[in-house]
């Protein structure tokens, strides 16, 4: 494998190998370095196999420079132009008879062209879990009846939204495990960006395809500066922000104004716009807060939800003071949010600005004993030290 | 999402239990833990032997002594851990456990979900 990249061929090979071994040992006995043996053997087949494989494609030629010219040319001008699947093909593997979790595998494996190990592996599943869980979702699409095709209009709007959704849960993936003490795994985050950039070639008037891709490099030009040299988290006012990828954030701002411009806005783009906003700072102190606070209203309009009103939260707190932003806290304390490490860390980072470090460093302790992620709650329990 | 799932039983409910009953409840465990296998959500089982060991500190010394941690009729008897889209599918999936139907009360056979913590951080 490691001698010729060829993973199908090469497990072939070794195959040959031990049936002629079994053969031979048979036969004269067991070499004195079977492992050795096996070795040259695979490596003999290996190479038939590729000669084999060379022959038959010069057939194949032969039977192509036998084919009339005129039946391989160019197609007429007036004909449709060379087919590019992959919309065909995103749309097909985020279809909706499938759970969010095969539909990230199925991109991953038919769009992203990686193996099933490397998937299994960026998800820290066992290879089988993760193979059974392709054939399942291809199984599924057969069931439903899913069709390689674009789907008819009224569907497609939900459909491509789906496919967005999709792109958004590998980049956060990647970009979650690139930081603490986790091993960087496969680069999911660059998988993501690869495959949303030529969604929006394919799409180019798209403004939440554009909007996505605008939000993933802004958020990934972040990513040099966000861990610390022990792989602890480092939360945005903290940032060295000479460290963020001034080429990557170019991009993202260009595409979301031209989006902002062109486009219907939505959810996306609101989000890369108020990354935009972060990434033009200098500081914390001169970032333009109030209007990450009007970006943070649009967005709640636009895509209301717990998550959006905690950030608003933060956004307001910077804005009209600490007091302002815990009142807003109280519209979330019955909601989905009550009780989730994020409420608790903003809450307890607004009550220390508000003078209150007592309570700021219970509300700390508290997230980090609820966080679900380690380099989380080894942060928040550093923040709740630094208080007592 | 990753689920530890932790399976209580009672010693006293499984030696009770007509050897019908038993290997019945034998081939639906098989059953359930296929069709998790085959959705892909299956990450690892493991059945636990009843002979654990505890590691304590007693003064300076950690010392080994017989038996579980904790005291008490029910103990740990098995466990697996699913990869699952939602909390909801995980506890759908606990809900469905085949065991789970011969313990009730408080002294009964039941199952424990724990979220896994990840190693991976968003941003602050």
């Amino acid at each position: 494998m490691r001698r010729y990249g060829d993973f199908t061929r090469a497990e072939d090979a070794v195959q040959e190998a031990m049936i002629t071994a079994v053969e031979a040992w048979r036969a004269d006995g067991v070499p004195e370095h079977p492992a050795g043996w096996l070795r040259t053997v695979a490596a003999r087949r290996y190479v038939d196999q590729v000669r084999a494989d060379a022959a038959r494609q010069r057939r194949e030629h032969a039977v192509l420079d036998a084919t009339p010219r005129d039946a391989l040319i160019a197609p007429p001008p007036d004909a449709e132009p060379p087919r590019d699947d992959l919309l065909e093909l995103l749309f097909l593997c985020c279809h909706p008879a499938l759970g969010p979790s095969a539909q990230v595998a199925l991109t991953l494996r038919a769009v992203g062209g990686l193996t099933t190990p490397e998937i299994a592996a960026a998800f820290l599943v066992p290879e089988k879990t993760m193979g059974q869980r392709i054939v399942r979702a291809k199984q599924r699409l057969r069931e439903a009846g899913a069709r390689f095709d674009l789907p008819p209009e009224p569907e497609r709007g939900p459909r491509l939204a789906a496919v967005r959704h999709v792109l958004y849960l590998i980049f956060n993936e990647g970009y979650a495990a690139s930081s603490g003490p986790a091993l960087r795994r496969v680069d999911l985050t660059g998988q993501a960006i690869r495959l949303t950039r030529r969604l929006h070639r394919r799409l180019p008037g798209d403004g939440e395809v554009a909007g996505l891709l605008a939000l993933m490099l802004l958020t990934e030009a972040r990513g040099p500066a966000r861990t610390g040299p022990e792989g602890d988290l480092v939360p945005l006012a903290e940032q060295d922000r000479t460290r963020w990828d001034r080429t990557a954030i170019a991009e993202g701002v260009a595409l979301v104004t031209r989006a902002l411009s062109t486009a219907p806005v939505g959810p996306y783009q609101v989000q890369a716009a108020i990354a935009a906003v972060h990434a033009e700072a200098s500081s914390t102190e001169d970032t333009d807060w109030p209007q990450v606070l009007a970006l943070y209203e649009l967005l709640e309009r636009l895509a209301p939800g717990p998550a959006v009103t905690l950030n608003r939260a933060v956004a307001l707190g910077m804005v009209r003071g600490p007091r302002a932003g815990l009142d807003l806290l109280h519209e979330l304390a019955d909601g989905p949010l009550a009780g989730h490490h994020r409420l608790l860390a903003v809450r307890a980072h607004l009550l220390e600005r508000a003078g209150e470090p007592a309570a700021a460093a219970r509300a700390w302790r508290e997230a980090a004993r609820l966080a679900g992620s380690l380099p989380e709650r080894r942060f928040l329990v550093r923040q709740a030290a630094r208080l007592s | 999402m990753k689920y530890l799932m932790l399976i209580y039983g009672n010693e006293q409910i499984w030696n009770s239990l007509p050897a019908g009953d038993l290997s019945t409840l034998i081939g639906e465990v098989d059953a359930f833990n296929e069709a998790l296998r085959a959705s892909g959500e299956l990450v690892e089982s493991q059945g636990l032997v009843s002979r654990p060991r505890s590691v304590r500190m007693v003064g300076d010394a950690p010392v080994v002594t017989d038996g579980p941690y904790l005291e008490a009729k029910e103990y740990v008897g098995s466990y697996f851990v699913v990869d699952v889209d939602s909390e909801e599918r995980a506890l759908e999936i606990a809900r469905s456990y085949p065991a789970l139907r011969f313990g009730s009360g408080p002294s009964g056979g039941g199952l424990e979900v724990w979220p896994l913590m990840t190693g991976t951080g968003g941003d602050l």
